[in-house]
């Protein structure tokens, strides 16, 4: 009888000092410090920067603790307080031609300028427990299978237990190419790529968190709604791509992870200032070729860029964004990935959790409406049932 | 750049000095002078729907982030604020909402109707009639009405553009061959000075009667769709219908159980698992009102005596 009854700040109160109790968990077990998340949960904090339109590995490991994982209530904290941050312009493009690269793959060469880096992946672990890791007492810092384990470039004196049985691997501490040329570039200076040119003006692009998107949606309001889009829907979506609910042919021309710096150029000074370094994921996928009479083949490109290491995320994001240039390739879309307004509307996973959680709000006026309804619905057709019983026998005379 | 927030430490609402401080009603100035803008396009347009930059908020998209936002941007230090839930002051989101301005705008909060200038609502009018200088807030979860019966808003944005309803007459017309009536309750489809059909939010086609030439301005914001619509005072809403079936709200068998009101919209409570229920005044303050005017139901010794109401106010 909630209606009725005084209570709901009382009950609203309560529910934030239970949920303090829930975050915290058994007393007896240490607390887990905001670095600790930082440093360890790297691939969780990439998610929620990503999906917080916010890159700020701090603030996106102060969510996690504080929504005990929750990588989607997290994302929202991150974004409600990135809205109430002051704008103070746009970064010049970033470069990541000319990252400083950690990882670097391509499936369409079998080497290539700058070669493959493989980096830190799980590629190619055996999906085994490590269960030294459940005791936290030792500092390991040597992978399960020390062949494949990729920690280029860290000091090889890295302490580790004398009894581990494990070795730590030797690996090629040579200097990366500095010069690693992106794929799509390769194929575009043979003109075989779909070139990428800013638009007319090289005008600012346009700021989904500001404005109202409207459909058609341009490519620069998709990539972003696609760059904060939930992953997992992505990932749904760029997979039924691949199985036939769209129809491309993707090769991954590229990945690359690493560090880009951030020039900003402020109005008084009219030169660009560093303003320090972001990681980035970027993919680029080659898909197969469009041309026409007049154009020749080319192959086109599918194009996903995110923060931190999350090479899900930019691999689903860059066959969705081929997906969904149907328009401006003639094809038809048919498929949904195919199509802006389903994928934009649908792929914000704060707006989506909002919205099918409000469901838990009360709804009682509107559910009384149609208890009303069907009601006197069931009771009319009771009398109508009713008054055919009465009429019939005398039709059938 | 959008320099117009209180700085840290700049904000003498702040009580602790290590948060960063918010500006006035949440919401930076900037944004407040853009919504305001859309606001004024709505209210120039009756029924239209302006898109607006609806900002993320630090509540739940669905959850009354439109009425929030447009709250935030029409408040003052002058005004009273009234936020109701399911027409009642005490439940949950309004409870909570109520919270967010009076911690982020000082805002003075009522419960009477009659005292609010502004109110705030999700799913309900009050039953006590709004007078001239009120301005109504509506939380919208969908502002389009004819969502469910074209998901595109590139198609229904040409459809609103051309006036072309009639989709919406069929819908209706199906309910009718198929039932006998409009099986639509809540959320009714109305038509706006003759020209825009307008979703008039969850609130019971009981309440659709109450916003036709209403002295009071009505705005209605949808955050998560990034949509303001706007009433003026006295302007025509008409629920759509027709000639042989006319529009008709519901209707109890039974008054109040705690006020005796038979005119008002009742909520059904379910007293025990044998089928007993009790029907009262879905708007907890007109209730309170009617009680503390002497008005009892008949049910209202048994609710008083086990703690369910508060016996009424002097």
């Amino acid at each position: 009888m909630y209606v009725a009854v005084k209570g709901g700040e009382a009950a609203i109160l309560a529910t934030h000092d239970l949920v303090a109790e829930a975050r915290r968990g058994d007393e007896a077990v240490p607390e887990i410090s905001v670095a600790q998340i930082r440093e360890q949960q790297g691939l969780s904090c990439a998610r929620v920067m990503n999906e917080g339109s916010l890159y700020d590995a701090d603030l996106a490991a102060l969510a996690l603790k504080q929504a005990q994982g929750d990588v989607i209530e997290a994302a929202f904290l991150m974004r409600a307080y990135r809205t109430t941050l002051p704008r103070f312009g746009s970064s010049e493009p970033v470069d990541t031609a000319r990252m400083a690269i950690r990882r670097r793959v391509s499936a369409t060469y079998k080497d290539l300028p700058g070669g493959q880096v493989l980096g830190p992946t799980y590629d190619y672990t055996h999906r085994l427990f490590d269960f030294a890791l459940m005791d936290d007492a030792k500092s390991v810092m040597v992978g399960l299978d020390p062949t494949i384990s990729g920690r280029e470039g860290r000091p090889s004196t890295a302490p580790h237990s004398a009894g581990d049985a494990r070795v730590k691997p030797e690996h090629d501490v040579a200097p990366l190419d500095t010069h690693m040329p992106r794929v799509p570039d390769i194929l575009g200076a043979e003109g075989l790529m779909e070139p990428e040119t800013p638009p007319v003006g090289d005008p600012r692009p346009f700021d989904l968190t500001r404005e109202p998107v409207s459909f058609p949606a341009d490519r620069d309001v998709r990539l972003q709604a696609m760059a904060r889009g939930d992953e997992g829907f992505l990932l749904g979506l760029g997979y039924s791509v691949q199985r036939g609910f769209g129809g491309n042919h993707p090769f991954v021309g590229e990945i690359r992870v690493g560090e880009v710096s951030v020039e900003f150029v402020p109005e008084e000074l009219g030169f660009a200032v560093d303003l320090g370094d972001i990681t980035l994921t970027e993919c680029q996928m080659v898909n197969q070729f469009a041309g026409s009479k007049d154009v020749a083949p080319q192959f086109t490109r599918g194009y996903g860029l995110s923060f931190g290491h999350s090479e899900r995320k930019a691999m689903s994001m860059s066959l969705v964004d081929r997906a969904l240039k149907c328009r401006e390739f003639g094809e038809a879309a048919e498929y949904p990935a195919q199509q802006d307004e389903f994928v934009l509307y649908h792929s914000d996973n704060v707006e989506a959790a909002g919205f099918v959680e409000h469901l838990k709000l009360p709804h009682y006026v509107d559910f009384q409406g149609e208890l009303e309804l069907i009601r006197r619905i069931r009771a009319e057709r009771e009398q109508r049932l009713a008054g055919e019983n009465e009429v019939l026998p005398e039709a059938a005379e | 750049m959008t320099m117009h927030q209180a700085l840290p430490g700049d904000d003498t609402h702040s009580v602790d000095s290590t948060r960063p401080a918010y500006n006035y009603a949440y919401l930076d100035e900037q944004t407040k002078r853009m919504i305001r803008r859309a606001l004024l396009k709505a209210v120039a347009v009756p029924g239209y729907q302006v898109p607006f930059g609806s900002r993320e908020m630090p509540l739940a998209r669905g959850w009354g982030t439109g009425g929030i936002q447009v709250t935030a941007a029409i408040i003052g230090p002058d005004d009273t604020l009234k936020v109701i839930d399911q027409g009642a002051d005490d439940t949950t989101n309004a409870v909570s909402i109520r919270r967010f301005f009076e911690k982020t705008a000082d805002a003075r909060t009522t419960e009477a109707t009659e005292q609010a200038t502004i109110i705030q609502t999700r799913h309900r009018i009050p039953e006590a009639p709004l007078t001239a200088g009120q301005i109504m807030v509506y939380q919208v979860p969908q502002p389009e009405p004819l969502r469910k019966l074209e998901p595109r808003e590139a198609e229904t944005r040409k459809m609103h553009a051309w006036a072309e309803y009639g989709l919406m007459q069929v819908k209706l017309y199906e309910n009718i061959a198929r039932f006998g009536e409009v099986t639509t309750t809540y959320d009714y489809p109305v038509m706006i000075n003759g020209r825009y059909i307008m979703a008039p939010s969850p609130i019971p086609k009981f309440d659709n009667p109450k916003m036709h030439m209403s002295p009071a301005l009505q705005l209605f914001g949808a955050g998560r769709e990034k949509r303001i619509y706007a009433l003026p005072p006295h302007t025509s809403v008409r629920s759509l219908d027709f000639e042989d079936h006319p529009f008709r709200i519901q209707s109890w068998t039974q008054p109040c159980a705690l006020c005796a009101a038979s005119d008002s919209y009742l909520d059904e409570v379910v007293i025990d698992d044998q089928g007993s229920r009790m029907f009262v005044c879905s708007d907890s303050h007109h209730c309170e009102t009617r009680r503390a005017d002497g008005h009892r139901g008949t049910m209202l010794g048994d609710a008083t005596a086990s703690g369910l109401v508060e016996e009424s106010k002097s």
